[in-house]
C-alpha cells in the first residue's frame, strides 16, 4: 500500500551507506589544543595585546574552532557539532568553577583568621577602631532569635495555608491564593524589609513605644517570615500533593473525619518533606541582610530581648564590618561570614539528607 | 531494505553482572523473529545489544560479534549513530517526544539526518503514518501534540517514527505490553504488513502473540536468578510451539515452568 | 515468568484474546449498576443504628477548616498590606519631591526641598541584572547539562550537591568577595577592554573600580549556582524513554539533548532563569558593596559608578530622615512593580507552554 504512493528511491535520505565512519584519531584533540595555545601565544605576544590570561582565552577559542574544522573535515558535520558542543559544555564547567572556588577559598582562608573563642564570646560593645578583638556574640544571638521567631510564625501559618490549598480550597479563591503565593515568592527581600519598616517600625510599634519608631529583632523576624512564608507554603503544598490518595480514602472509609485524617494521616506522611522545605527556608532567611538592616537597627551590644531596642544579626554584622574603616574589621567580617555560611550549610545539608530519606520523594 | 543479522558468542554485562552469555543466532531478512522466555532471561538485553542501545546504560558492555550483512556493529571504527539509523527500535512504553507535534515526531529522525525540505518531510511523514496504519486517524491533527493520542495510537506513532527513516531492521521490545487488546491487535496486524519491507525482531511475554506474528522463535532462559541468560532453542515458530526439541522449551510453553 | 500458563497450551491456535478479556469486566460493572437502593445496614456497633447523625454546625471539622482558610487568607492580606503600607509611606515623600520622580538623576530626599528621582536607579537595576543573566545563563545551562548528561553519574551527583550548597551561600559573602578580591582583576579587565575595544560605547573610559561590570559579574557568579541547580533538576527529569527514543533514531549525544532534553526542560529552564532574574533584580547587599553609587544614566559599564534601587536603599537608609525613608519606600515600590511584571510574564510563558508538557505525563 505504501509503495504505490511514491516510486521507491534507491536509498532513503536517512540511511547511511556503510556503518563505518572515519574518526579523528585519539591524539587529535591534544594536538589541536597545543597548536591552538601556541598560536594564541604567538598572536597575543606578537601583537602585544595582553598576558597569559588572554593567551588561555584565545587558545580556548582557537581550540574550539580547530576542533570543529578538523572534525567537520574528517567525521562530518553532525559529529563535529557533537564534539564542539561537548567541548563548550565542559568549558562552561571550568569557567564557572574558577570564581566559585575563589569565593570558597577566600571565605575559608580569611574566615579562619579570627576563628577564636574571643570572637564567639564577645560583642562589639566598646570596641574601637584600634581594637583587634571584638566578636559576633551579639550578632549570633540576634540571628538565632530572629530566625527562631520567624520560624514560629511562619510554620503554622504556612502549613495551614498549604492544607487549605490542597485539601479544602476549591475554585477561584484557592486559585487566587496559590497565585499570590507565587507572586510572594518573587518579592525581593528588601521590599519585605521596607514593608515591615512602614507597617511595624514606623506605624504600629510607636503606639507602645512612646511614639518612637521601634526597631527591634521582632521586626526583623516579621520581615523574615514574610520572606519564608511562600517557600514554606509551596514546599508543603508539593509534599501534601504527593501523599497517595488511597491513604486518605482508607481513613475516610473508616469514618475518620477529614480534619483528623489530615492531622493524623496526611501530615505525618508528608512530614519529612515538609521539614526539608522549612529548613531550606530557614537557611535562606538566616542569610538575609537587607531586611534586617532596615528594621532591626543593628547595634554593637548584646541584646537578649528581641522585642525592644536594636538587635544585630550575623549577616548584618558582616555588612557593617565590611563598611568599617578599621584594619581589623575585614578579618571580623570574614570570620562572621564563615560562621554564617557554616550555619546555613549545616541547615541545607541536613535538609538535603532528610529529603534523600524521604519515602514520598521522586 | 532488509538485512540478515548474525550473532556470534554475544555476551552482555551490566557492570559486573553477566546478563546474557554466548548467544548464537541468525535472523533472516524479511522475517519476524520472536524472542520469548521468562523475566530476567536477557531477551531485552540481547535485543538492545543488536542496535548498541545496551551500552547507553552506565557500566553496560557487550562482547562477541554481531554482524548486519557481514558488517560487525561492534567494530572499532563503526559509527554508533549509523548502526542505530540502520536498526530502528520500538520501546515497551510508547515514548513520543512530549514537546513535539505528531508531524514533528514522525519526522524527528529525518530532521536529525539533515533533511530540511518540507515537501520531502511531508511525503515521508505520510508514508510512515500510512505504513503504521495511523494516517486516517491523525491526518487532520498533525500539528497537535503527539502525547495527546491514546496509548495504542502513541505506540503506532512511535513505529511510524522508527520506520520513517526506513531502517533495515526494526527491533520491538515488548511493544504491546502497555496496550489494551484492541491496540495490540492493530499492532500485530501492522507487523504482518511491515515484514514485507523490514526484518523484525520482537521481544514478547505473550506466547500467543509470538505464535501469531513470528516466523521464527528463539527461547531464552536462565538456570536460576543471578545466572546469565542463554539461548535454549531457536527454530521455526510452528516447530517451537508444536514440537520443541528441548524439554525446557516445552515446559515453558506449556506453562509448567516460569 | 510465563503469564497465562493455562491458555498457553492453545497458543499455537492463535486465539483472539480481545473478546474474552473484555466480556467479564463489562458484565461485572453492569451488575453493580443494576442493584438498587442501599445495601442493608446492620444495627449497633460503631456505625450506630437508625437515622444517620446530622452534620454538626460547629464541630472540630469546621473549626479546622476555618483555621486553614484564615491562614490562606493571611497571604492575601499580607500582599495587600505590602501594597497599602508602601503606598501610604511613599505618597507624602513623592508629594514633597521637588523634581520629577521618573527623570531626575539624583537622590537628595533629606534636603529642603527634597529632590530625588528613580530613573538612574531603575536603569542600573535592570542593566546590571540583564548583564548578569546574559553572562550567567549560558554558563549555568552548560554546567547543568554537564552534570546531568556528560559527567559520570557519581561525579555529577557530588558536584550537583556542591552547587546546591553554593546556591545557599548568603549574598553578603559574594558581595564582600567581589569588593575585596574581585575588584582588582575586573579593573584590569576593564582597562584592557577599554584599550582594545574602546570604540564600543559600553567600554568607555575609566576610572575603573566599583562599576556596573563588577556588580553584574558578582551578580552573575551569585545567580549561577541558583540557575544551575534548578535547571539540572529539570534536565534530570527528562524521561529516559525519550532520551532512548532519540538515541535509537541515531542521534548523537548533542542531538539527543536537542531533541529530547532541551525541549522537555524549556518551561523549567525559563522558570529557573526568571527566578534568577528576580534574585538579581532584588539583590541588595552584593550590589551595595560592588556598585559605585552614582546617580547618572550611562551605558559605560566599565567606569566607576552604577547603582540599583535595592543597593541605594541599603546605602542611603542610615542617613534618611522621614522624607528620606518615604523616598526609599517609593523606590522600593517601583522595584516591587518591576519584579511583579517579571514574575507574571514568567508565569504566563510557562502557562502557555503547558499544553505540550502536561499532556506528556
Amino acid at each position: 500500500m505504501t509503495t504505490t504512493l511514491t516510486p521507491r528511491r534507491p536509498r532513503p535520505p536517512a540511511q547511511p551507506a556503510t556503518l563505518r565512519a572515519r574518526r579523528l584519531p585519539a591524539y587529535a584533540a591534544p594536538v589541536i589544543a597545543v597548536a591552538a595555545l601556541l598560536l594564541a601565544a604567538a598572536l597575543v605576544y606578537g601583537a602585544g595585546i595582553g598576558g597569559p590570561v588572554l593567551v588561555v582565552v584565545v587558545g580556548a577559542l582557537l581550540y574550539l574552532a580547530g576542533l570543529f574544522v578538523a572534525a567537520n573535515a574528517v567525521e562530518g558535520r553532525r559529529s563535529a557539532r557533537n564534539r564542539t558542543w561537548s567541548a563548550l559544555i565542559h568549558s562552561a564547567f571550568v569557567l564557572a568553577v574558577l570564581p566559585l572556588a575563589s569565593v570558597v577559598w577566600t571565605l575559608v582562608s580569611k574566615g579562619s583568621e579570627r576563628l577564636d573563642a574571643n570572637f564567639f564570646g564577645t560583642s562589639m560593645n566598646n570596641i574601637g577602631a584600634r581594637d583587634a578583638n571584638g566578636g559576633a556574640y551579639h550578632a549570633i544571638v540576634g540571628t538565632l532569635q530572629q530566625v527562631g521567631i520567624a520560624t514560629l510564625i511562619t510554620v503554622p501559618l504556612g502549613v495551614l495555608c498549604a492544607i487549605y490549598i490542597v485539601e479544602y480550597g476549591r475554585g477561584r479563591f484557592a486559585f487566587t491564593i496559590r497565585f499570590f503565593v507565587d507572586v510572594m515568592t518573587g518579592i525581593p527581600s528588601i521590599v519585605t524589609g521596607l514593608f515591615v519598616l512602614a507597617f511595624w517600625v514606623l506605624i504600629v510599634s510607636p503606639w507602645f513605644n512612646d511614639g518612637r519608631p521601634g526597631f527591634s529583632g521582632f521586626a526583623a523576624a516579621l520581615a523574615l517570615s514574610v520572606l519564608m512564608l511562600p517557600t514554606v507554603v509551596r514546599s508543603t503544598e508539593e509534599m501534601l500533593r504527593l501523599v497517595p490518595a488511597p491513604l486518605r480514602e482508607g481513613a475516610y472509609a473508616l469514618g475518620v473525619p477529614k480534619w483528623k485524617t489530615i492531622l493524623r494521616v496526611v501530615l505525618p506522611t508528608a512530614l519529612p518533606g515538609i521539614v526539608t522545605g522549612i529548613m531550606l527556608a530557614v537557611a535562606r532567611a538566616a542569610g538575609e541582610t537587607a531586611p534586617v538592616l532596615l528594621v532591626a537597627g543593628g547595634g554593637a551590644a548584646i541584646n537578649f530581648n528581641p522585642f525592644e531596642n536594636n538587635q544585630s544579626s550575623l549577616a548584618l554584622f558582616v555588612y557593617q564590618q565590611a563598611g568599617e574603616a578599621s584594619k581589623y574589621s575585614p578579618a571580623r567580617a570574614w570570620t562572621a561570614a564563615l560562621t554564617l555560611v557554616a550555619l546555613v550549610l549545616v541547615l541545607t545539608v541536613a535538609a538535603k539528607l532528610l529529603a534523600r530519606r524521604n519515602r514520598l520523594g521522586r | 531494505m532488509a538485512k540478515r543479522i548474525e550473532a556470534t558468542n554475544v555476551t552482555a554485562y551490566y557492570g559486573g553482572f553477566k546478563a546474557i552469555e554466548n548467544i548464537n543466532l541468525t535472523v533472516e531478512p524479511k522475517t519476524v523473529t520472536a524472542l520469548i522466555g521468562p523475566s530476567g532471561c536477557g531477551k531485552s538485553t540481547f535485543l538492545r545489544s543488536i542496535n548498541r542501545m545496551h551500552e547507553v546504560l552506565p557500566g553496560a558492555r557487550v562482547e562477541g560479534s554481531l554482524t548486519i550483512d557481514d558488517q560487525d556493529v561492534y567494530d572499532r571504527d563503526v559509527d554508533v549513530t549509523a548502526v542505530r539509523r540502520m536498526i530502528g527500535m520500538v520501546f515497551q512504553r510508547p515514548n513520543p517526544f512530549p514537546t513535539m507535534s505528531i508531524f514533528e515526531n514522525v519526522v524527528a529522525g529525518l530532521r536529525l539526518n539533515g533533511v530540511r525540505r518540507k515537501s520531502i518531510l511531508e511525503e515521508a511523514a505520510e508514508r510512515a503514518l500510512r505504513s503504521a496504519n495511523l494516517w486516517d486517524e491523525v491526518k487532520d491533527r498533525l500539528g497537535k501534540p503527539g502525547a495527546g493520542l491514546s496509548g495504542g495510537q502513541q505506540q503506532r506513532l512511535c513505529i511510524a517514527r522508527t520506520i520513517a527513516v526506513e531502517p533495515q531492521v526494526v527491533l520491538m521490545d515488548e511493544p504491546c505490553s502497555a496496550l489494551d487488546p484492541i491496540s495490540t491487535l492493530a499492532i500485530e496486524d501492522l507487523m504482518f504488513q511491515l515484514k514485507d519491507k523490514f526484518t523484525i525482531i520482537i521481544v514478547t511475554h505473550n506466547m500467543q502473540q509470538a505464535a501469531r506474528v513470528s516466523d521464527r522463535t528463539a527461547f531464552f532462559s536462565i538456570e536460576k536468578t543471578g545466572d546469565p541468560g542463554r539461548l535454549i532453542e531457536y527454530d521455526n515458530t510452528q516447530k517451537i510451539f508444536s514440537n520443541p526439541a528441548q524439554k525446557k522449551t516445552e515446559d515453558y510453553i506449556t506453562g509448567r515452568f516460569g | 515468568m510465563g503469564d497465562t500458563p493455562q491458555r498457553s497450551a492453545h497458543a499455537g491456535t492463535g486465539g483472539n484474546p480481545v473478546a474474552t478479556s473484555h466480556e467479564r469486566p463489562a458484565g461485572a460493572s453492569a451488575r453493580v449498576a443494576e442493584r438498587p437502593g442501599n445495601p442493608g445496614r446492620p444495627d449497633g456497633g460503631l456505625g450506630g443504628g437508625g437515622a444517620l447523625p446530622r452534620a454538626r454546625a460547629f464541630g472540630a471539622e469546621r473549626a479546622f477548616r476555618g483555621l486553614t482558610l484564615a491562614a490562606g487568607t493571611t497571604v492575601l492580606v499580607v500582599i495587600a498590606a505590602i501594597a497599602i503600607f508602601l503606598v501610604a509611606k511613599a505618597v507624602p515623600a513623592l508629594r514633597a519631591n521637588n523634581e520629577s520622580f521618573w527623570t531626575f538623576e539624583g537622590w537628595f530626599p533629606n534636603d529642603d526641598p527634597p529632590q530625588f528621582g528613580i530613573g538612574a536607579l531603575a536603569f542600573g537595576t535592570v542593566l546590571s541584572s540583564l548583564l548578569a543573566l546574559l553572562m550567567a545563563v549560558p554558563v549555568a545551562l552548560g554546567i547543568a547539562l554537564y552534570l546531568s548528561h556528560y559527567a559520570p553519574r557519581r561525579l555529577g551527583n557530588t558536584l550537583g550537591f556542591l552547587i546546591d550548597l553554593l546556591a545557599a551561600v548568603p549574598s553578603v559573602v559574594f558581595g564582600l568577595w567581589g569588593r575585596d578580591y574581585f575588584a582588582q582583576p575586573v579593573a584590569d579587565l576593564s582597562a584592557w577592554l577599554n584599550r582594545h575595544f574602546g570604540w564600543i560605547p559600553i567600554f568607555g573610559d575609566g576610572p575603573y573600580g566599583n562599576s556596573i561590570l563588577l556588580g553584574s559579574l558578582v551578580l552573575a557568579i551569585m545567580v549561577l549556582p541558583i540557575v544551575t541547580s534548578l535547571s539540572r533538576e529539570v534536565f534530570r527529569q527528562t524521561p529516559t524513554a525519550n532520551e532512548e527514543a532519540a538515541l535509537a533514531l541515531g542521534a548523537t549525544r548533542w542531538e539527543m539533548i536537542r531533541t529530547a532534553v532541551l525541549p522537555y526542560g524549556r518551561p523549567g529552564v525559563i522558570a529557573a532563569v526568571m527566578l534568577g532574574l528576580g534574585r538579581a533584580l532584588g539583590e541588595t547587599i552584593a550590589l551595595a558593596l560592588t556598585l559605585g553609587s552614582t546617580y547618572a544614566i550611562s551605558f559605560n559599564i566599565l567606569a566607576s559608578g552604577g547603582n540599583s534601587i535595592a543597593a541605594n536603599i541599603a546605602n542611603r537608609f542610615a542617613e534618611a530622615n522621614d522624607t528620606g525613608r518615604g523616598a526609599l519606600i517609593a523606590s522600593g515600590l517601583v522595584l516591587f512593580a518591576i519584579t511583579l511584571i517579571v514574575n507574571i510574564t514568567a508565569r504566563a510563558i510557562i502557562y502557555r507552554r503547558r499544553e505540550f508538557t502536561e499532556s506528556a505525563a
